[in-house]
């Protein structure tokens, strides 16, 4: 039998004593059960900033932009900023499934999906800005060269402003059909377990009709291998490209030939901060903290200290060919001695303390390691990359070679509504996709289980390379119902079966003896249930139970409303021993009276 | 006569990969394997012939540059040879660093929407298509293999794929 060699120095990926159906409950379970309180107050909040902003696009069209702080001098200040500062975001996403796959880190799997959803979002919200920064947004089809009555009037393919509609366009559209195709399998999971009518059919039509052939299979790891090798140089260009704008002009402070590759390590840099933003609050709302482990957080810590240090490179070069270039002009420029001291000082120092001297605090093992830290300073990164990007744009305009026409720039409300507006609609959009969309891509997880998984891990350990990695050595793969069946095969009977219950499968609990016997005395009370005769109730229909709760209940015996009935105040405490977040009493309200409702139904 | 499958479900992807071995060393003939995510080396085991979706991807690439130059060699140098901002638009070659951003993206484009496309098409997936699996629990954590039992005495078939480790074994009557 095959046996998965793996270096006996590597952190596991997944913990926990997890099986391939536990992935699926998991992953499904903010899918297939409710929202709870905290979501729909989130929800709200994003949408009030939505729609706020939306109300600020809607009076910049309709009156000019004019109502924007921008003048004759500086002609992009926020707009931009903002447009750079989400394309920037939306480069991590790319990175973490397209780079890292063809590195093949594992630890990509599990952080993924949602680093690319976060990157069609973000993405999004950058292309809203090269629209609504017009003066006639109405005419921005013009800037595709399409066939006109103007006699056949084309567009000039100089601009790097035209190069950014091809690049942002092919962005999106691409990491768009690379996030769909890696849904395809999650989705046919979720068709295949739901016991909703309108989710079969939702999930149905999402997933393509997705049936996993050996075939299929095959083709699908090719296109996202291909897919990878393509987004790869796909996103090293689309922010060369942004970072174009800039580079091609003569601006002093623009025209540097180091931006294309220190914008990619930029955009890098904020969008794993921005990833890390996420998911340390993303695993702890739907309970994905063994999927999304510390050693994930500490890896995404580590490429944001090499992109960081990389960007700070980038900072000390562009200060010292400011410098050294011994030309006067560059001597306003945005890190300069003059931005250091001048009327922008305070954005100067902003940039150099949130992306050069917080980020250095995670060289430090025990910080890395710190999830409180760790959100902290990508919020600090987060920040320090938009004023990087504020710093170049308007610093760099603020003083241009005609002292003349030196100006200042402050922001109308309206600037920063729209800005609110782009953070409300990404959360908007990413609320709703944590709560319909499958967050981890649980086929990629699976695939990593055994080589990766704390559980065998430890087999590993204890046995040896070549141990089996068979179901039926996992004592924690089957429900009962499993079991029984197993006996009719000729599989033998499973050793693992101790003196206790038999519908109890409690093991991925991690109780104790006492526990155990505590619950067979609890089930002799309230019954058992045999898998050959009974059909098990659906007891999510009660308060406070999803997916994973009904799985844990599952495994300690419980299957239907005729037990729940018969369950006592020592029970409950019990049960509260047993499982991990069982539900407080205000969370499940009565379960007697509720079962016996959903049994006389 | 109605044509009879056997299914056999394993409830391990080590178990299947060993058996799809065994089954295929005994001349069964295996019809379909459905497995909720990619089982390594499953495709060899199998016999599948690799796939060339690389290669089209390849050949798309190349049109998506073809696209790119002949659209900016006609618009910039034939059709309006214009001075913008002095940039010589005399020849392609003369302006072509330009145009190398947007030669590149459309390379991109082509290559990786018309190869999902193909994916797509070869494998048969769209958004109304439904779903072929047999069992629901081939995408949670079964791994169904679908055997052509006909000509075969079912009884020794079935002792066969219970010894190689099938956790359920199924008789399907083909309509």
């Amino acid at each position: 039998m095959s046996s998965h060699y793996e270096a006996p120095i590597r952190e596991p990926l997944v913990t926990g004593e997890k099986t391939y159906h536990d992935i699926s409950v998991e992953v499904g379970a903010p899918v297939l059960g409710r929202a709870n309180k905290t979501w729909y107050v989130v929800f709200t909040l994003a949408l009030i900033a939505f729609l706020w902003g939306l109300g600020c696009i809607i009076y910049t069209v309709s009156t000019g932009i004019g109502v924007w702080g921008l003048n004759k001098t500086i002609g992009w200040a926020w707009d931009i900023t903002n447009f750079v500062w989400w394309v920037g975001i939306g480069h991590a996403g790319t990175l973490i499934s397209a780079v890292l796959l063809l590195f093949r880190q594992k630890w990509r799997m599990a952080v993924n999906r949602s680093a690319e959803a976060m990157t069609i979002f973000a993405v999004v919200q950058a292309g809203l800005f090269p629209i609504i920064h017009m003066g006639r947004p109405w005419l921005a089809y013009w800037v595709l060269p399409i066939p006109n009555q103007f006699g056949s009037l084309w567009v000039n393919f100089n601009s790097p402003l035209l190069w950014d509609v091809f690049a942002i366009s092919t962005y999106l559209s691409v990491s768009l059909v690379f996030w769909w195709t890696g849904l395809l399998p999650d989705f046919a999971m979720l068709r295949d377990r739901t016991t909703n009518e309108f989710q079969k059919k939702i999930y149905g039509i999402l997933s393509f009709g997705w049936s996993g052939r050996v075939k299929d299979w095959q083709r699908f790891e090719e296109v996202s291998l291909v897919l990878a090798g393509l987004a790869t140089p796909l996103v090293l260009s689309v922010h060369t490209i942004v970072s174009f704008d800039f580079a091609t002009s003569v601006v002093p402070g623009w025209h540097s030939t180091i931006f294309p590759p220190y914008f990619v390590a930029g955009a890098i840099f904020s969008g794993f901060a921005m990833v890390q933003t996420l998911l340390i609050i993303m695993r702890k709302v739907v309970n994905l903290q063994d999927y999304i482990t510390l050693l994930h957080i500490e890896y995404m810590n580590k490429v944001i200290l090499l992109t960081g240090g990389i960007v700070s490179v980038a900072y000390i070069t562009e200060f010292f060919i400011g410098w050294y270039s011994g030309t006067s002009y560059e001597n306003y420029t945005y890190l300069s001695f003059g931005a250091a001291t001048g009327p922008y000082a305070w954005a100067f120092w902003a940039l150099i303390i949130c992306n050069f001297v917080v980020p250095l605090t995670l060289w430090v093992k025990k910080l890395r390691r710190n999830i409180l830290w760790t959100f902290i300073v990508a919020l600090v990164i987060n920040i320090g990359m938009w004023f990087e990007r504020f710093d170049i744009i308007v610093i760099d305009l603020s003083k241009g070679r005609t002292p003349s026409s030196w100006a200042m720039f402050s922001p109308t409300f309206v600037d920063i509504g729209v800005f609110i507006g782009t953070i409300g609609f990404f959360f908007v959009l990413f609320l709703l996709y944590a709560r319909t969309f499958p967050v981890i891509a649980q086929a990629e997880v699976k695939t990593i289980l055994k080589s990766s998984g704390e559980y065998y891990k430890n087999l590993r350990a204890k046995h040896g390379d070549d141990v089996p990695h068979h179901a039926e050595s996992d004592p924690t793969a089957k429900e009962p119902a499993a079991n029984v069946q197993q006996k009719d095969a000729f599989l033998g009977s499973d050793s693992s079966k101790s003196t206790h219950e038999a519908t109890v499968n409690a093991d991925a609990l991690g109780i104790t003896e006492t526990q155990k016997d505590q619950l067979d005395a609890m089930l002799a009370r309230i019954g058992t249930f045999n898998p050959e005769t009974e059909k098990a109730d659906n007891l999510q229909k009660l308060d406070g139970v999803g997916p994973v709760l009904e799985q844990h209940l599952h495994q300690v015996g419980i299957y239907k409303y005729d037990q729940v009935i018969k369950l006592t105040k020592e029970d409950y405490e019990l049960l509260d021993e047993v499982i991990e977040n069982f539900p407080i009493l205000a969370n499940r309200g009565d379960w007697n009276a509720q079962a016996t409702e959903l049994k006389n139904k | 006569m109605a044509s009879k499958t056997i299914h056999a479900i394993y409830n391990d992807d080590d178990l299947l990969l060993h058996a799809v071995k065994q089954v295929r060393e005994a001349r069964y003939h295996i019809g379909e394997i459905y497995t909720p995510f990619p089982v390594h080396g499953l495709d060899k085991a199998v016999g599948e012939a690799p796939t060339r979706l690389a290669i089209a991807s390849f050949l798309y690439g190349i049109t998506g540059l073809s696209v790119a130059v002949l659209m900016m060699n006609f618009m910039m140098v034939q059709d309006w040879p214009q001075d913008i901002g002095g940039k010589p638009s005399f020849s392609f070659i003369t302006n072509m660093p330009s145009f190398v951003p947007i030669m590149f993206e459309l390379t991109v484009f082509f290559a990786a929407h018309l190869m999902v496309i193909t994916f797509y098409m070869r494998s048969r997936l769209a958004p109304f298509k439904k779903a072929e699996n047999p069992d629901p629990r081939t995408t949670d954590d079964m791994f169904l293999m679908e055997i052509d039992a006909t000509n075969h005495n079912v009884e020794d078939l079935s002792k066969f794929l219970y010894d190689t480790g099938a956790a359920e074994i199924k008789l399907i009557d083909n309509k």
